[in-house]
């Protein structure tokens, strides 16, 4: 967090949490699906559930999954956009044990058939956290420059990643890593304090083990 | 950049607190500190933009429920009646105009959110034009709300779902107390200081929207708590000093948030929300 997420975001009214925020959590996941989104499946939980249609929480996540920015006035008519877009967008309530108040679970598909579940939450301010991906617990912000590798859990992919920064000379400023069960999928999130070349994502992208690797740019969700 | 008050203090030393955030963003984003200051900058200009939309008396939001309400105060302020005089009269009407030009989807700057984002530009703005200072003042201005609005956002919290208003409107306050402390050359301790003073003037104020929109009674506290804001500041420029720890006040407001029931968080179950005539007219 750092002073501009006080001051600012500059965004569409009328809630931080509300409008910037869920538009946020619909580009966060819309980057790391990686293409266009046709099919959107949208639940609210706590006190999203119980205010998304007075807050217009419904347009601000139609219109980052549409890839607007959180200042984009085009957020008004965000639902309008999605459906000249084709975009096949549902919404409906869900309740989520210990979830924050304001917490999205996203389902969603795009034009190749790629597939993302994605729990996040509006923390205020327009900020977000994302606390899950196809079902692995994880924990990041977007507020650094953020890699998300999805992978399989076997020897030597991590080495690979690292070793493959280390050569590009950017350092690693967090790292986590999540699987569903020993040789299964897993999940790895690395903040950078640099932002890597194509061929740096490229090379990563080569390695067996790696299914998939997006990459948030500071600031750009 | 997860500084307390007490440490923002320590990091400015002589120097006023907006200086210590200019260098401490500059730092962390690793950009070069002329164009954090441009940055800044920016959202003053947004600011005024803001400020300006809202100030037109035929804007109204989707549900009806507010709007053009913030012209009235402003005819107030140029006929010279306002009770409050010219400085925090025209205040109010810009905290007004930048509040309700967000309830009907217009573009702002969250400060530190959209529901609060009247209270410091409200304040700031009109301090700039009632006492002819420059620009550069009011970005420097704006540095001392955000160092402020951080304290707040990682000791307690910015979002009327976890800690109700005071979170909202009760942060804007205490982060427009510190801006009107330093643009009146106080020191880092005083600008603390009196956003203490404002947190506990709004301690427990709970967050009761209407039909669960930002509007009702949303846009009328961002008046409110521009006012506190200024009394806030008023208090430590005359040499009162605030008796609690600053950084305590913020845990009592955390503590304060974590207690209010769930009604009272965002929900639009309780408060004004509650009142019959609003269940009936505004069902949530």
């Amino acid at each position: 967090m750092d002073l501009f997420d006080i001051i600012g975001p500059v965004m569409i009214g009328p809630s931080s949490s509300h409008t910037a925020g869920a538009a946020r959590i619909g580009l966060t996941a819309r980057m790391i699906l990686g293409e266009d989104v046709i099919k959107a499946d949208v639940g609210f939980h706590g006190s999203f559930a119980k205010t998304w249609k007075g807050h217009g929480t419904d347009r601000a996540i139609a219109s980052g999954l549409l890839g607007f920015g959180v200042d984009d006035p085009r957020m008004r008519e965000a639902l309008v956009y999605a459906q000249r877009a084709s975009m096949d967008i549902s919404f409906h309530t869900v309740s989520i044990r210990g979830a924050h108040p304001n917490t999205v679970l996203l389902n969603i598909s795009g034009t190749t058939g790629r597939t993302l579940n994605m729990q996040a939450a509006s923390i205020g301010g327009g900020n977000i956290h994302v606390t899950s991906l196809d079902g692995l617990p994880v924990d990041f912000t977007g507020t650094e420059n953020t890699m998300i590798i999805q992978h399989h859990d076997e020897p030597g992919v991590i080495a690979v990643v690292t070793s493959c920064l280390a050569g590009a000379r950017i350092n690693i400023a967090t790292m986590q890593v999540y699987r569903h069960k020993q040789g299964g999928t897993a999940v790895m999130i690395l903040e950078l304090d640099a932002v890597p070349g194509p061929d740096t994502l490229h090379i990563i992208r080569q390695e067996p083990g790696v299914k998939s690797v997006h990459f948030l740019h500071r600031r750009l969700v | 950049m997860d500084f307390t008050l007490k440490e923002w203090v320590q990091l400015a030393g002589q120097k006023p607190l907006s200086e210590a955030a200019w260098m401490a963003q500059a730092e962390e984003s690793g950009s070069h500190r002329d164009e954090v200051w441009k940055r800044m900058l920016s959202m003053l200009r947004h600011m005024q933009e803001a400020v300006k939309d809202g100030l037109r008396a035929e804007l109204h939001s989707v549900s009806g429920l507010a709007g053009g309400q913030a012209d009235k105060l402003y005819m107030r302020y140029t006929a010279g009646k306002a009770l409050c005089g010219n400085l925090v009269g025209k205040a109010i009407a810009y905290a007004l105009a930048t509040a309700e030009s967000n309830a009907c989807m217009g573009k702002i700057v969250a400060a530190p959110t959209a529901g609060a984002c009247g209270i410091l530009p409200g304040a700031v703005l009109a301090y700039m034009e009632e006492r002819n200072v420059s620009e550069e003042v009011a970005v420097n201005a704006l540095f001392t709300a955000a160092a402020v609005g951080i304290s707040i956002a990682t000791q307690a919290s910015i979002a009327g779902a976890e800690g109700g208003c005071q979170a909202e409107c009760g942060a804007a306050a205490a982060m427009t107390a510190a801006a009107l402390v330093e643009m009146e050359g106080g020191s880092a301790q005083m600008c603390v200081e009196a956003a203490a003073f404002a947190i506990m003037n709004l301690l427990g104020l709970v967050c009761d929207p209407v039909a669960g929109l930002v509007e009702v009674p949303c846009v009328y506290r961002n008046v409110g708590a521009s006012g506190i804001a200024f009394t806030a500041a008023d208090m430590v420029l005359s040499g009162i000093r605030c008796p609690i720890d600053p950084d305590e006040v913020i845990q009592a407001m955390k503590e304060v948030g974590d207690a209010l029931p769930g009604a009272l968080r965002e929900t639009g179950e309780g408060g004004c929300a509650a009142c019959p005539c609003m269940v009936m007219a505004y069902k949530a």
